[in-house]
């Protein structure tokens, strides 16, 4: 490889270095033969910007959040009021509206996702286990090129052919929403599943055969649980998006509202940031109870 | 395999319509742009081209389509530089805490997208304006760049499990330091990665709306924001549609980007 017969050709200049910098050239010495002695500096060294970014910044800032769903504001001057109080997830859990909302976005997210493994599954089959592998070229590059496409400009096809003079003329409502989230979010559940059935060899699938196993029984015993992590994988995707999603909702919902809809307006028009805060901690436990238990399978690994 | 002649036909035929469902709401847009009737009726009314040249000479959209460039640039710089290091960092070290790192870098593409946006917008707002920097462009970068570290990060990672330590060890055999060894051998062997996972970083941004309006200003608007203020204001659907057909057109280019990064990097 040219880079190793380049290395050569670096090592002599730097060795050669001009006479007039052999304190610079020095010091890069001293911290390069120190950064090779000792791992743990290079390890802290790389991990010092992610971590301050992610792990002191974004962490902080989410757990600020958290700080101020346990807020409250003052109902007269609409500032934060610094005291500790449960009353913001009494009222998620008991006030009817919330619940409702809740438990519609949850409903939502899953028949989201199950609508896109259904379509998802027999295409990435088709795609990685019939198609020739120049086709397959191709068909990965058929569904990879509409996730380039703007996620508004795909809301608003559907909006345009959902408007009742439109292609479709369904109108506006849940339905569209779920229609509209399944078609933004299919690419998702597509890619990791092909991935996965690529990763699946024929010649498991031939001995299930030899072994008497119709094309029904191999799925059900061989094909989908090697691929159900694949199958996770892409419902991380789905799922999460669709939870906290708002957007689609304002474009196709109608006059429908999910999670994500009860923190924006909480958010500008009320001005309650405690409130928004305890809401938004709804999809965010789904999806870390979601995340903790498909660790197990290995999904994370695929995303 | 052991599939039935019906079963093969039903799963290509599976194939196709779903391809059609892919493609058929873009093409949708598409025809819409050149339709002469203002409220995009089905089927179209006529042809014009006249909403194109409306749309090119749109101030809001020429100013908005520049807000999301230079957001997207910036946000990929960022996630160029923090998604390499911790890429090295995971894959190059085993130490106490490593998935969590992994977990902390998926998170912010994991948890929705509203969440991340009202957490920076309240950090920001709190840890920002005391100093007298508002929301604006630099408010919106960073909120991009935090979860555009995951598609470098993940592009790095691969490479770097694919080609091994051997090389490197080669060059510090041969009495490279680590900068050289770095910028001679590590660098040139994971360019096409930086190059994938650069672009991936870019085109997620420049979609990106959720955490956009939670950390962008009053004044700032990228293109996608542009495009959800004016998609209700039934007199500005023609341009909304021609933005939205050309987008769909510009989506080839990334396409075709990657396509050629991952026949030079097949070639090495």
């Amino acid at each position: 490889m040219d880079p190793g017969l380049d290395g050569d050709q670096g090592l002599s200049t730097a060795a050669a270095s001009p006479p007039g910098t052999p304190r610079r050239a020095g010091l890069r010495r001293g911290l390069a033969a120190g950064l090779h002695r000792h791992a743990g500096a290079r390890l802290a060294l790389l991990l010092s910007a992610p971590l301050a970014w992610l792990g002191v910044a974004y962490l902080g800032a989410l757990a600020a959040l958290l700080v101020t769903a346990f807020w409250s504001t003052d109902s007269f001057t609409g500032e934060l009021v610094r005291t500790f109080t449960w009353a913001n997830f009494q009222d998620v859990l008991t006030v009817d509206v919330y619940r409702t909302v809740a438990l519609r976005s949850l409903g939502v997210a899953v028949a989201v996702t199950l609508i896109d493994v259904v379509i998802a599954f027999p295409m990435a089959f088709a795609m990685a286990k019939l198609a020739s592998p120049r086709a397959q070229r191709w068909l990965v590059i058929a569904v990879l090129t509409p996730l380039w496409a703007s996620y508004l400009v795909k809301a608003y096809a559907w909006r345009v052919m959902l408007s009742s003079d439109g292609l479709l003329g369904w109108g506006y409502g849940l339905p569209a929403t779920i229609a509209t989230l399944a078609y933004l979010w299919l690419p998702y559940m597509i890619l990791p599943i092909y991935a996965g059935l690529e990763r699946l060899p024929n010649s498991l699938l031939d001995a299930a055969g030899d072994l008497g196993a119709r094309g029904p029984r191999t799925f059900r015993t061989v094909v989908w649980p090697l691929t159900f992590p694949a199958v996770v994988a892409g419902s991380v995707f789905t799922f999460s998006l669709s939870l906290g999603d708002y957007i689609a909702v304002k474009i196709v919902g109608g006059r429908s509202q999910l999670i994500g809809n009860v923190v924006y307006d909480n958010i500008g028009a009320a001005g309650n940031l405690p409130f928004a805060a305890a809401v938004a901690a709804i999809p965010v436990l789904i999806m870390l109870v979601y995340l903790a238990a498909v660790r197990r399978t290995g999904a994370l690994d695929n995303l | 395999m052991n599939l039935s002649r019906p079963a093969r036909l039903a799963l290509r035929l599976a194939l196709v319509l779903g391809l059609g469902v892919i493609y058929v709401p873009l093409g949708v847009v598409l025809l819409n742009s050149f339709n002469s009737d203002r409220t995009f009726a089905w089927p179209p009314a006529g042809f014009t081209t006249r909403w194109w040249g409306a749309a090119w000479n749109s101030a809001g959209v020429r100013d908005a389509l520049w807000t999301s460039v230079q957001a997207g640039l910036g946000a990929t710089a960022i996630a160029l530089v923090l998604g390499t290091m911790a890429a090295f960092a995971v894959q190059r070290y085993r130490f106490f805490g490593r998935d969590t790192v992994s977990l902390l870098i998926v998170l912010p593409i994991a948890l929705p997208g509203i969440v991340t946006g009202i957490a920076l917008n309240n950090a920001f707002r709190t840890i920002l304006e005391p100093f007298g920097v508002g929301l604006g462009l630099f408010t919106v970068i960073v909120g991009h760049a935090t979860f555009c570290v995951v598609t470098v990060h993940n592009n790095v990672l691969a490479r770097l499990r694919r080609m091994g330590a051997g090389a490197e060890e080669a060059s510090a055999d041969l009495g490279a330091d680590t900068f050289t060894t770095f910028r001679l051998v590590t660098f040139p062997m994971m360019r096409s990665a930086l190059l994938a996972g650069g672009l991936l970083a870019f085109a997620l941004s420049f979609d990106e709306i959720i955490v956009t309006t939670f950390t962008a200003g009053a004044g700032v608007r990228t293109l996608p924001i542009w495009i959800f203020e004016n998609l209700f204001r039934p007199n500005q659907a023609p341009v909304v549609n021609v933005v939205a057909a050309a987008l769909i057109v510009l989506s080839v280019v990334p396409i075709y980007l990657a396509q050629r990064l991952s026949g030079t990097a097949s070639t090495h």
